[in-house]
């Protein structure tokens, strides 16, 4: 058998956390669950959650599901800061330890 | 290829020949753009495609960089595709051959061999493909109308095979072979059924089973490895071609011999190297010469991807002197087929090597070009020298 450049690892062996230079951060206090950042993301890296502990600006906002980012792969473009329609995606700047 | 056995059940020109050999091979998806002198198989295979002659996709793209990357698309879903092109067209998709390639596709394209610009000019010259000789496709230089036609069939099984997996572009001539009709036979479809099997490609684009294509690879990921793949692929195919030409001549009648054709080589003290529709006039200097009572033959380069070193090395055993007729050059350096046969004959064979850069944009190499090339080999030193171009050598 021939080797094909095939595989389901390699977008997930492959981290690229450490690309970013500025980290987006969710403020969920102002956020409505639009999932526009979610639709927007273009390396996959905001998921949907239902567990629900997040905070929100109302209760029946509560009960949805929210956006939450994957910092093992976000590369910190700023897609989703930029499209966030009440802006409440805030970029921090990534400090080197 | 024996010539006496041939049954011709009707006339074609080469890129007819070629359209033909596409519909035989069930192909099912089609994207191409037209250049000169490509512009006739894919008008033809519109044609089929509209008059629903051929059950197939035809897509027409802005490029030809686009027409290869959809026919890559459409590839990597398990579904045999198809391009052609000529010339400038095919330096547009000098990018999408290596992704094809290096994805491990086994499309199957016909490239119209055509000089490159400036100046412009549309004749036969093979700068074009020689310039993507080392993109990991398969190269096969043809020398009729009918082996244009086989070439498509025989060319799908080659590429398709499971231990092979690389694309094959198949060439013609231009206008000498393109647009000149010659007689030829169309195999049945039944034959050729029976000879090509469905694609079944293994990875296809699945969306039970997503997965990732071309992804990324650093230094120490499998990036060298999946390249030594791909050579090792290479040199495996020149068994697979050997056993593809036999089964092709069981089912047809035409035998194409492998990698090379020998032509009187049997009992010849000098040779001539040739490729595509050059061999034809070559062959026939060859029996003017035979009549002389000199003892010449030709071995004429089908396929020059793999490159058929070890079959040179036995041809040319013994000989006092063999000539290379190219169709295109290394500029600095010698002809491109005259490199390579240097390189499979360096440190194996002695034989004095002579390189003849000929026919450029389509100037037409003569009888008395041939005879002046077998002058220079039995009377000065071996090396390369231009034929037939004014100014002197
Ligand atoms: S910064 Fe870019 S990569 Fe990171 S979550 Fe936002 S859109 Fe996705
Ligand atoms: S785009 Fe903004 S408001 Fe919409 S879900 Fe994302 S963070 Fe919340």
């Amino acid at each position: 058998m021939v080797m094909v450049p095939v595989t389901d690892v390699s977008s997930r062996a492959n981290k690229t956390d450490t690309w970013r230079t500025q980290k987006p951060v969710i403020d969920y206090d102002a956020c409505i669950r639009c999932m526009i950042c979610w639709k927007f993301c273009p390396d996959d890296s905001i998921a949907y959650s239902t567990d629900g502990n997040f905070p929100a600006p109302n209760d029946r906002i509560a009960k949805l599901e929210a956006p939450v980012i994957d910092y093992d792969y976000c590369k910190g473009c700023g897609v989703c800061a930029n499209e966030c329609p009440e802006n409440c995606i805030e970029l921090i700047k990534e400090e080197v330890e | 290829m024996n010539r006496t056995v041939q049954k011709y059940n009707t006339i074609m020109t080469g890129n007819e020949a070629v359209a033909v050999g596409v519909k035989l091979s069930r192909v099912r998806f089609i994207s191409a753009y037209p250049i000169t002198p490509q512009t006739t198989i894919v008008e033809k295979l519109a044609q089929m495609v509209a008059d629903r002659e051929l059950n197939s996709r035809y897509v027409e793209v802005e490029s030809e960089h686009s027409a290869m990357a959809s026919v890559m698309a459409s590839e990597l879903t398990g579904i045999r595709s198809y391009t052609a092109t000529s010339s400038h067209g095919l330096l547009y998709m000098h990018e999408m051959l290596h992704w094809v390639a290096g994805q491990r596709l086994p499309v199957v394209m016909s490239v119209v061999n055509r000089a490159i610009g400036p100046p412009w000019n549309i004749w036969s010259d093979q700068s074009d493909t020689m310039s993507q000789k080392d993109t990991g496709w398969m190269q096969v230089y043809c020398e009729s109308n009918q082996e244009a036609l086989d070439t498509i069939i025989m060319g799908y099984k080659i590429a398709e095979n499971s231990d092979i997996l690389l694309p094959l572009m198949s060439m013609e001539d231009a206008f000498v072979l393109s647009h000149t009709t010659e007689p030829v036979n169309i195999p049945e479809q039944k034959v050729v059924d029976d000879f090509l099997p469905e694609l079944d490609l293994s990875f296809r684009i699945d969306t039970d089973r997503p997965m990732g294509y071309g992804s990324y690879s650093p230094p120490d990921g499998p990036f060298m490895e999946l390249k030594k793949d791909m050579h090792d692929s290479m040199e495996k195919s020149r068994k697979v071609i050997r056993k593809v030409t036999e089964e092709f001549a069981e089912a047809t009648g035409r035998d194409y011999s492998g990698l090379v054709e020998e032509y009187l080589m049997d009992d010849a003290e000098y040779a001539l190297i040739a490729s595509g529709s050059l061999a034809s006039t070559g062959k026939y200097v060859v029996q003017k010469m035979r009549e002389k009572g000199l003892k010449v033959g030709l071995l004429r380069i089908r396929f020059f991807r793999p490159f058929p070193g070890e079959e040179i090395r036995k041809a040319v055993k013994g000989l006092k002197g063999v000539g290379v007729i190219d169709r295109s050059l290394a500029f600095g350096e010698k002809g491109n087929t005259y490199l390579e046969v240097a390189g499979s004959l360096y440190g194996k064979r002695d034989t004095p090597l002579y390189g003849f850069v000929a026919g450029l944009g389509g100037r037409d190499v003569k009888i008395e070009d041939f005879e002046e090339m077998m002058s220079i080999m039995k009377n000065r030193e071996p090396g390369s020298y231009w034929i037939n171009v004014r100014g002197g050598e």
